[in-house]
């Protein structure tokens, strides 16, 4: 599917349209009935324009915060230690199989 | 009783743990059917802890500062072998094979976990209705929510079905439902308290705190659950805090300033009632009765929390919750091919609201739109944290509501998401900047369901907050034997 990427939003009246919602539930793994394109067309074009004080914002020089609090990379001695035991863990899995987890075929096909 | 008083009675025989826990799941049995406070109840495993409690006193062994004291845990912190939700189908059948660092803590304190608590679906709302397994109800009126989404660590308390529990706060989730169920709530600054085991919401944001009904079982079981844990990068590296000894030290000379802007005042948020803002002000003038010094203080940029915070959290949601995609855990709903088995797990799993961020965040980072909205969020967390650092060169600490209005009504506030959001306001800039902040509850509003107001300091404040709430609550109390 083409997507017409970024457009200019300050001319736009509909801060976010429907097909831009179909494309972003595309990226995110979800499948949204059409009520639902129209529900969410509605309530992520209002959450948008309350954003819109930011957006309008001029914060040139500013640098961005990621992490409230200045912090420097942990590192620790790369040691062997134990790690949570593999049986253990492919017992929560959906479906495992010689100690691996197992998902349909990837690309559409029987193997 | 409090929970310290029932620790010290348990620590010195005079009660048995057992009797305790069993007391508090008697009155789970009796209401919790009412209220929906709990996802699950652990109650073998909870009698099993109280009596190992109660043979460690026999021995004379030291069973921990908080000995056979009930608490209830929110269910999106790991707990070993026992389901763990985040109130989402997603989870369904899923169990940790660890604990979250506060659950072992907690029990190495001596107390015993009764159950996981309900709160909206991966802690993203402010009533606790967003959850597959139904709303939380308010204890103190059940025709209102409990606020969000610790919803079901703050009704635990206010129905005495524990004396104390753990909530998660991104957004304001520990202390708006504090503030609603009349309790205490404390979001730590982040990084003093361990997120390992704390299923992420917003990573930059998330951080776990105390609910209970007074500011020393507050302080008592931060100090336990604190300090520095190698298994969180984002741990601060140093020692739990020392807050039960300087409680009682008020607030003589302290310098307090209103926050305007979240407070009522012109120019400043809107939607504050008031009421809420009427105890605000008389939480204002205790404190300077008190001995504090209390000015009236600006932080223009506190009116942009709640836009940047619903880009920032939704953003860091999206991120985080594609881990979810019934591949390793969970739920798994089968398709053709990967591709299509990951769609439709996701879309059976996640429930509308967790919908809604995910499409918000994966939006906001996407391409085109990345440096208009996300860009520019992170820009306003920088501005926040530099006026916040210019008036704490002048005061101690802020004070503001928690919350614009008191509980309000289930089912009031679901249909459209912002009126839902803007119940965050006052709560959010203390995530965006990693501050500290606790609700302490102060009166009651005109429907006369309790109030809270906030109280907010720098990066590792929390003894100064402690001081100054301790002093809160004192004259909140003596409020409240006038009326």
């Amino acid at each position: 599917m083409e997507w017409s990427g970024a457009v200019s939003l300050g001319a736009m009246t509909q801060r976010i349209t429907r097909d831009e919602v179909v494309h972003v539930a595309r990226l995110a793994r979800l499948s949204l009935s059409d009520a639902e394109i129209d529900e969410f067309t509605g309530q992520l074009g209002d959450i948008l324009e309350h954003a819109a004080d930011i957006e309008a914002l001029d914060v040139g020089d500013v640098e961005p915060t990621s992490h409230p609090l200045p912090m420097v990379n942990v590192l620790r001695p790369d040691e062997l230690r134990p790690a949570l035991d593999r049986d253990l863990l492919l017992s929560q899995a959906p479906a495992a199989e010689d100690g691996q987890f197992r998902v349909p075929p990837i690309l559409g096909e029987e193997p | 009783m409090s929970a310290l008083d029932l620790a010290s009675a348990v620590r010195s025989g005079e009660r048995s743990a057992v009797d305790v826990i069993d007391e508090h799941l008697a009155r789970i049995e009796a209401r919790d059917s009412e209220i929906n406070a709990f996802n699950l109840v652990t109650a073998d495993a909870a009698r099993e802890a109280a009596a190992a409690v109660d043979a460690a006193v026999a021995a004379g062994k030291d069973p921990g500062p908080l000995a056979g004291v009930p608490i209830a845990i929110k269910d999106n912190m790991c707990t070993t072998g026992v389901a763990t939700t985040c109130s989402s189908k997603i989870l369904e059948g899923w169990e940790p094979p660890y604990d979250a660092t506060v659950v072992q803590r907690v029990a190495a304190a001596g107390a015993v976990m009764v159950g996981k608590t309900n709160l909206d679906e991966f802690a993203m709302g402010s009533s606790t209705e967003n959850s597959a397994f139904g709303p939380t109800k308010n204890p103190l009126d059940t025709s209102r929510v409990p606020g969000g989404s610790s919803g079901g660590s703050a009704a635990a308390v206010a129905a005495d079905f524990a004396s104390l529990s753990l909530g998660s706060d991104t957004g304001g989730s520990i202390r708006q439902p504090a503030a609603f169920c009349g309790l205490v709530g404390m979001k730590p600054t982040y990084g003093a308290v361990s997120r390992y085991g704390l299923i992420a919401f917003g990573s930059s944001l998330d951080q776990i705190g105390p609910f209970s009904k007074t500011v020393a079982e507050s302080a008592a079981l931060l100090e336990a659950i604190g300090g520095h844990d190698p298994l969180d990068s984002t741990s601060i590296d140093q020692p739990a805090f020392d807050l039960t000894s300087v409680l009682d030290r008020g607030v003589e000379g302290m310098r307090i300033g209103i926050l305007r802007e979240l407070s009522g005042g012109e120019g400043g948020v809107e939607g504050v009632s008031a009421d809420v803002i009427a105890r605000t002000n008389e939480a204002a003038a205790a404190l300077e009765k008190a001995g504090a010094i209390v000015v009236e203080v600006s932080v223009p940029s506190a009116t942009l929390g709640l836009s940047a915070y619903y880009l920032v959290a939704p953003a860091e949601a999206s991120s985080n919750l594609s881990r979810f995609d019934g591949v390793r855990y969970g739920l798994r709903v089968d398709a053709s091919t990967t591709g299509e088995m990951m769609t439709a797990t996701r879309t059976a799993g996640f429930g509308p609201e967790v919908k809604r961020r995910i499409m918000l965040g994966t939006y906001a980072l996407s391409a085109g739109y990345y440096d208009a909205f996300y860009g520019k969020a992170l820009k306003v967390r920088t501005m926040m944290l530099q006026e916040f650092a210019s008036v704490y060169a002048e005061v101690d600490l802020l004070l503001t509501p928690t919350a614009p209005t008191t509980a309000f009504q289930l089912g009031d506030r679901t249909a459209n998401p912002m009126t839902m959001y803007v119940n965050d306001v006052c709560t959010i800039p203390s995530n965006l900047i990693g501050h500290p902040a606790i609700s302490v509850p102060f009166g009651v509003g005109d429907d006369g369901l309790p109030v809270g107001v906030q109280l907010l300091g720098p990066a590792l404040s929390e003894p100064t907050i402690y001081q100054a709430a301790t002093a809160l609550e004192a004259a909140a109390s003596g409020e409240g034997s006038l009326s």
